[in-house]
């Protein structure tokens, strides 16, 4: 498969001295849904500016579809959508004169932007507003207005930078059913998010970028598979006796709230086979936290140490 | 790019520049009117009819060249420092360092836009004009040559203005304490040939004279300066701001980090 997106030795030393990015080697395949996270500052941003010309790398080499943006900057350009962290169009215009114009940047005749600007702006509950300021719109309707403005020229890689941040849940997952469905059409998505959540269930490959390095980069199921150790929260029936189990950590947070942690070696049954011997019955059972998260924190954790 | 896309990305530019001041008509074509009219009403009827004539005319038909002129140069320069330094505030200019913009076209799309709202302006001003004094026309080329060209050296200007602003109050300072000095000592109001000769060499520093002088004489056939030397001095300054104002964008100055 064509790398969408060839990374290399990418470094970024801003005006006095801030080391953003320290020598990033990544690879995109086309029509992948990858995740690119880490915490706030740790040049996920820079990375994408890097990527969309807005920043001007120190060091490296970055290929989109195989043109490196060194010597065929507009050829690179023309494959790449951005969808920006911040609200950067014009408040004072209209949905639909943003998005001709946006096309025609990209060369798109007039007329056929502005059908394309009437299809995503329906494909996105935007139509109604398409005539009004855009200052007008919610946070999710701009959102989502980022979104069909990357989409105009047709790009074959659209870049989302925290698309989601400030959506509410019904409108988050909508957004994340309308990138699935971009991807299915072959377009190679790369998403940054603090929702990790969103991160494992939409994308299928994954880097965790720490302090300007890349600390891990694997497909989604590799590193999941990492995760040894599940931890459950088990709601008890009150009034119930103090439960002893062997062979598992376990931990009464209160009279009726058990915390069990099961390796994946273990049984989950084995837990409940313990519990009902000792007449203890369960109400309800959950995760602790989101596995991703668990694994996204120990990762930077261990940056952190090895950085000391 | 091809020719093709390029046309169209310039047109794009073009196209949202002009919607830009049209949706602001008020704020943008209407005050030149109403400032022209009262130069007119004090300097021309009231003040000019006590002053007599210049150059051979009336001193209204003197300052009429001039005050259109002004006009232009102050709305081609604030009207690319404003909308390229709000594009930048708002970071919609990333809109097109994100596309295969050539960075000529950026520059000649918000150049053009000056250039339109500057002319406009100046033809609205002329309409004016008509109400107070009748025009006459010596060389209509050289009208229409001397606006078009000053336009584009105030419309760069004030692009590089917008580039290195970092607030709104940047992109004032230029036209208030530079733009508005130079244009009233630019020989709108007056011949320099009435200055002490030191003060008429003085004077011929100022681009604005050269400006002012070769849109006079295309309308009364009269100018304090050679024609070919303020076309010249004009030509200078539009190859001068375009190469800063490419070299600008092209290196990402203030656009970039």
């Amino acid at each position: 498969m064509q790398a969408a997106l060839e990374i290399s030795g990418l470094k970024k030393t801003y005006k006095g001295g801030f080391q953003a990015l320290k020598g990033i080697d990544l690879q995109v395949t086309q029509g992948d849904f990858f995740a690119l996270l880490g915490p706030n500052g740790a040049g996920k941003s820079t990375t994408i500016g890097v990527i969309t010309s807005l920043v001007n790398k120190t060091e490296g080499k970055v290929c989109v579809f195989g043109h490196d943006i060194d010597s065929e900057l507009d050829k690179a350009k023309s494959f790449l959508g951005l969808v920006p962290q911040e609200f950067n169009f014009n408040q004072f215009e209209a949905p639909m004169k943003i998005l001709v114009n946006q096309a025609g940047y990209y060369g798109v005749d007039r007329k056929v932007a502005k059908q394309r600007a009437e299809k995503y702006l329906k494909q996105l509950d935007l139509w109604d507003k398409h005539d009004q300021p855009s200052r007008n719109l919610s946070g999710g309707m701009k959102r989502r207005l980022m979104i069909a403005r990357a989409l105009m020229h047709e790009p074959k890689v659209l870049i989302l930078d925290e698309p989601t941040a400030g959506v509410d849940i019904e409108l988050r997952r909508h957004m994340w059913d309308y990138l699935r469905e971009l991807n299915s059409q072959g377009i190679t998505i790369i998403l940054t998010t603090h929702y990790l959540e969103e991160a494992e269930m939409l994308c299928r490959n994954i880097a965790i970028i720490d302090k300007g390095t890349i600390v891990e980069n694997t497909d989604m199921k590799t590193l999941l598979s990492q995760l040894h150790i599940e931890t459950f929260v088990l709601d008890l029936k009150p009034g119930a006796a103090q439960p002893q189990l062997q062979d598992v950590d376990h931990r009464l947070l209160d009279d009726h709230t058990l915390e069990v942690d099961i390796a994946k070696s273990q049984s989950v049954n084995a837990v409940f086979t313990q519990l009902t011997e000792q007449g203890i019955e369960v109400q309800s059972m959950r995760n602790k936290a989101n596995r991703l998260e668990e694994l996204f924190v120990t990762l930077v954790a261990n940056n952190d140490k090895g950085a000391q | 790019m091809s020719f093709t896309t390029t046309r169209i990305a310039l047109s794009s530019i073009l196209h949202k520049e002009v919607n830009r001041f049209m949706r602001i008509w008020v704020q943008t074509l209407v005050p030149p009117a109403i400032t022209i009219s009262l130069y007119f009403v004090i300097f021309g009827s009231l003040i000019g009819k006590r002053i007599g004539e210049m150059g051979g005319f009336d001193y209204m038909s003197f300052i009429v060249p001039g005050l259109i002129m002004m006009s232009v140069i102050t709305n081609s320069y604030s009207n690319v420092a404003s909308s390229f330094f709000s594009a930048k505030w708002q970071r919609n200019v990333e809109e097109m360092l994100v596309a295969p913009v050539p960075n000529w076209v950026i520059v000649a799309g918000y150049v053009g836009g000056g250039m339109a709202r500057g002319i406009l302006v100046g033809l609205i001003v002329t309409i004016v004009a008509l109400f107070f004094v009748d025009i006459q026309i010596h060389n209509i080329w050289v009208i229409i040559a001397t606006v078009m060209l000053t336009s584009a050296v105030f419309a760069l200007g004030g692009l590089i203005n917008a580039v290195f602003a970092g607030s709104f109050d940047d992109i004032s300072i230029i036209p208030t304490f530079v733009l508005t000095p130079l244009t009233y000592l630019g020989g709108v109001f007056y011949s320099i040939s009435l200055l002490p000769e030191f003060w008429q060499g003085v004077s011929k520093i100022n681009p604005i004279v050269y400006m002012v002088n070769a849109f006079r004489y295309g309308f009364l056939g009269i100018s304090d300066v050679s024609l070919a030397v303020a076309f010249s001095v004009i030509g200078v300054f539009i190859v001068t701001l375009f190469a800063i104002a490419m070299y600008l964008i092209s290196r990402g100055i203030g656009l970039r980090s």
